[in-house]
């Protein structure tokens, strides 16, 4: 493969594509809503129109508004029409959709794009999500892909990879933050020899759908983004660790991963270069804990998930010893895109400490549920009450959950703080890995709090003894308070054993699993306290 | 051979570099409470009783695992760890069921001394009384999972020095349990030599020789430093 | 890690019988596959676990001994890894799966709920699996579903918006008696 072969698969893919796309989201979201069936209607009812010779039906990744699924969107490929998007489609409106390419109106619901949910967003990670099947990686090249990797190889030396990624701002998605460019330059200066690129694609928070979105939908971004990766830090094996609860994004990986075989683009001497890169892929087995990257390297070595002390960091001493650069996948598939712009126009976006874009899962409570894409810095209130149009209950939204079992609740009161790293963290909360979970009058905050210390107890991996026995204390202290059987004191010991694990624990999930109840005491302290015997004069 | 200098509890240290906090403390006469550090096995910081504040840092280090470098200053008694530490044995406590009155180790069980160590007379969390059993099915020794604190010194042991493998953790969280084989009885593991070096590095009566009584129990860790110097020094010093 | 190599390993079979197990269940040949293809490497041991769990529906002693066998593990590590992950199985489960998904999404839109139908009309807890074998009720972490919270997954096939009775409906269609 060189580079004049790439753009003739390019323009040839571009000569196939007919000249109307209707677009049927078939991840899966929308695929459990029934967009199989769908999509097997609107072909039929191609065929029985008889436009087969300008019309294609198509699937495509996410749509993003997964609450008005199925998803159906018909573009045309000259642009010469405004796409019409089509929400809640039944297999009895697909003969509409495809009648009314010739006039008329189609009888499924229309979405509107004009809609702050999507005006809003900014789709850096999520550009060809939606629009391109994630099944074929013609359609993929089609786009430019691929091209960032040949650019690097030919015009960049390694460093100057590492620079452009440092220039860009970009940091970790996965929740930490940790700037991406100094995470490359470490692995990068570590000697050569051995080392290797980990993809995290554990996405165990839950309420958290992102990266399976984009795994599952635009697929070969990340392992362009990988092999990118591992050509700045010279490494030549990549692995991507994603759970098993994924099935659809693990077959479009594998299928992905062959294809890119096939096409030389993954291998040996890629582009003719002498840089070698190849991926496998090793799915997980159901432990929230392997998300943090020691475990995720036990795992991927074949053994328990357990968590060891760091240092040494994984950059150093990592899967089997050799240096290891682990990013998780929403970070990778930002970096095609920061090559292909430029480390400049990355940094324009989005907070002077926060670059760029984040993808956000909105769920919950909200009207509007599904993925976005916003500028860092966007506000709460923006993302809630536009983009997700409030909730529907009376009193309105009461808070919203970040950062998974790692994360805080942020009140409604703090809805106008913008959403950055810092800004967050100031509030308790954390960015994680962006599940933003819509809370509303209804939801009692002490039951939430349990809720996130039962699956902290449930997925502590047990090595370490504030973890192990003090989420299950902790569990227990929640279950006393919600059964009206606390006292003050209960309280006292509730926040004293809430700072003991989080400041004792082995890893990441024993240090952040106080952080929502350490949150909702210190925003709805009072729920907890109206939970309280009254014996203790308060009341 | 480079020397790193340092300062634990306001007393200047010269170790080696590459030294464990926890071993230049040592050299400086200084104690920092452990479990699951055994020496002669590799060190996993589990038991988190070895935390130590660090100036200049605001996590909480753990001395077994973590080197020292130039010019730290580590503070290894603080109140805040004392607390912490205290309140980590506590979890120990509530979480099994210890019963030093008819424990063989009573008297000779390290869990016992951290108890009296840190000050803890009772537990402020309530017990959780776990169901857990018994396996007498080896020949000379056996394993009482009520008095196990996962310290995982048996496994290592086992792996490290003698190279049999028996002991593993299985399942997670609160109900992780240590088992020998396929969780089967350990007297039907075939890969148990009978060696005893986990009844020697057993930290409580967990693991114990059949036959011995209460407070019987004495454990003989020599045998392992004997072992360990022999392998890694080649010296026959016993 | 230490050489396990030079370890006393447990001679059920002879060596030799990686090839073909004893009782010629024919099930042992995709395990034997899939070690090969992994070079009987011991960091394959959760792959050679997945396709275990996919063969067997669960993962019996047998099975256990078979995969230490040849990755040349020892058993307590293999039983160790094999109960550390929620999706191994070391017990058979029901002919069909109800997976109620328990995310924090699912959970704040009414999941508790469906759990609690399950037990009331069917006497199904989560965990469990009905007398008759039928039915396995298990619940998940996330599935990533969130957007169609509270979501349920039967036999595989994911189900979003979901309520008591849809759930009912959908697990009575799988007893015998549905029929009727």
């Amino acid at each position: 493969m060189d580079l004049a072969e790439l753009l003739a698969i390019r323009q040839k893919e571009r000569d196939r594509q007919k000249s109307t796309r209707i677009h049927c989201c078939t991840a899966a979201g929308c695929l459990s809503s029934g967009s199989a069936a769908v999509k097997a209607q609107l072909e039929a009812a191609v065929d029985a129109e008889g436009l087969g010779a300008s019309t294609e039906v198509c699937s495509v990744g996410c749509m993003r508004f997964c609450g008005r699924g199925p998803l159906v969107e018909v573009v045309s490929r000259e642009g010469d029409r405004e796409p019409i998007l089509y929400e809640q489609v039944t297999t009895a409106d697909a003969a509409s959709i495809v009648k009314a390419l010739k006039g008329g109106e189609a009888t499924a619901p229309l979405g509107d794009r004009n809609h702050p949910f999507f005006a809003r967003q900014f789709p850096i990670v999520l550009e060809n999500s939606g629009k391109i099947d994630p099944e074929r990686i013609e359609e993929y090249i089609a786009v430019g892909g691929y091209q960032q990797l040949y650019r690097v190889l030919y015009e960049y030396d390694p460093a100057e990879v590492v620079d452009e990624i440092t220039r860009s701002g970009l940091r970790g998605r996965g929740g930490g933050g940790y700037p991406t460019g100094l995470k490359w330059a470490t692995v990068a200066k570590m000697p050569a020899g051995q080392k290797y690129v980990i993809c995290n694609a554990d996405e165990g928070d839950p309420g958290a759908f992102m990266d399976r979105s984009v795994l599952e939908s635009d697929p070969h971004r990340v392992l362009e983004g990988m092999a990118i990766a591992g050509y700045a830090i010279g490494a030549n094996h990549g692995f991507i660790y994603v759970r098993a609860e994924y099935p659809l994004a693990i077959r479009h990986l594998q299928k992905a991963i062959q294809q890119a075989k096939r096409y030389s683009l993954l291998g040996s001497q890629i582009f003719g270069s002498p840089f070698d890169f190849k991926i496998d892929i090793r799915v997980g087995a159901g432990a929230f804990v392997c998300g943090e990257e020691t475990a995720l390297i036990a795992s991927v070595e074949g053994r328990r998930g357990n968590p060891r002390p760091r240092p040494p960091y994984p950059a150093e001493s990592g899967l089997w010893g050799c240096p290891t650069l682990i990013n998780n996948v929403e970070t990778l598939a930002n970096i095609p895109a920061i090559i292909r712009e430029g480390a400049e126009w990355y940094a324009k976006i989005g907070t002077e400490k926060s670059k760029g874009t984040k993808v956000f899962a909105l769920t919950g409570k909200v009207r509007n549920t599904g993925l976005i894409e916003v500028p860092m810095g966007t506000t709460l209130r923006q993302i809630v009450e536009e983009m997700g149009g409030g909730v529907a209950t009376a009193g309105g939204v009461k808070a919203v959950q970040t950062g998974g079992p790692s994360g805080g609740c942020i009140p409604a009161s703090a809805l106008d703080t913008s959403v950055d790293y810092e800004s967050l963290t100031q509030l308790g909360s954390i960015m994680g890995s962006g599940g933003m979970i819509v809370m509303d009058n209804e939801t009692n905050m002490v039951d939430v709090a349990r809720f996130y210390m039962e699956f902290c107890r449930g997925e502590s991996c047990g090595k370490c003894i504030p973890c192990r026995a003090g989420t299950v204390q902790l569990y227990q202290m929640l279950t006393k308070i919600l059964n009206r059987e606390a006292s003050e004191g209960d309280l006292e010991r509730l926040e004293a054993l809430c700072y003991m694990v989080r400041d004792t624990s082995l890893c990441g999930l024993g240090m952040t699993a106080p952080n929502p109840v350490l949150s909702t005491l210190r925003y709805f302290r009072q729920e907890y306290e109206e939970l309280l015997q009254p014996a203790t004069g308060k009341r | 051979m480079s020397v790193r200098t340092l300062r634990i509890n306001g007393i200047d240290v010269a170790v080696e570099s590459g030294t464990s906090i926890l071993a230049a403390a040592k050299q400086a006469g200084i104690t920092i409470p452990t479990l699951c550090h055994l020496d002669g096995v590799s060190d996993v910081g589990a038991c988190r009783l070895c935390l130590v504040e660090i100036q200049g840092s605001n996590k909480l280090l753990p001395a077994c695992v973590t080197e020292v470098a130039e010019g730290m200053d580590i503070q290894t008694e603080t109140p805040k760890l004392q607390e912490y530490r205290r309140m980590t044995v506590e979890l120990l406590f509530s979480e099994g069921n210890h019963v030093c009155a008819v424990c063989v180790a009573n008297g000779n069980c390290e869990l016992q001394d951290m108890a009296i160590a840190v000050g803890m007379d009772h537990t402020r969390f309530p017990y959780r009384f776990p169901d857990r059993d018994l396996d007498v099915s080896h020949p000379q020794f056996g394993i009482d999972h009520n008095r196990c604190i996962f310290c995982t010194r048996c496994m290592r042991v086992c792996d490290e020095i003698e190279g049999a493998h028996v002991w593993d953790v299985a399942q997670r969280g609160a109900a992780v349990r240590m088992i020998t084989g396929l969780n089967q009885p350990w007297g039907e593991v075939e890969a148990c030599t009978s060696c005893g070096k986990c009844v020697e590095a057993c930290p409580t009566g967990a693991i114990f020789r059949q036959g011995s009584t209460v407070a019987e129990m004495q454990r003989d860790r020599s045998t392992l430093e004997f072992l360990v110097t022999a392998r890694e020094k080649k010296e026959w010093t016993r | 890690m230490s050489p396990l190599s030079s370890t006393p390993t447990i001679d059920r079979q002879p060596p030799s019988a990686i090839n073909e197990h004893p009782s010629g269940d024919k099930r042992f040949k995709v395990l034997d596959i899939t070690m090969k293809r992994n070079q009987y490497r011991s960091d394959a041991l959760i792959e050679v676990l997945h396709k275990a769990q996919e063969a067997f529906g669960y993962l019996e002693e047998d099975v256990l001994y078979y995969i230490a066998r040849g990755l040349k593990l020892p058993l307590s590590r293999v039983y160790g890894v094999a109960t550390f992950y929620h999706l191994f199985s070391l017990k058979p489960s029901g002919a069909h799966s109800c997976v109620v998904c328990l995310g924090t999404a699912c959970y704040v839109k009414g999941a508790g709920e469906l759990l609690a139908a399950l037990e009331r009309e069917m006497g199904l807890k989560e965990g469990e699996t009905t007398p008759d074998g039928q039915v396995s009720l298990v619940t998940a972490r996330c599935i990533g579903a969130c957007g169609i919270a509270p979501a349920a997954v039967f036999d595989g096939r994911v189900a979003g918006k979901q309520t008591p009775e849809s759930v009912l409906a959908a697990i009575k269609e799988w007893l015998p008696d549905a029929a009727s």
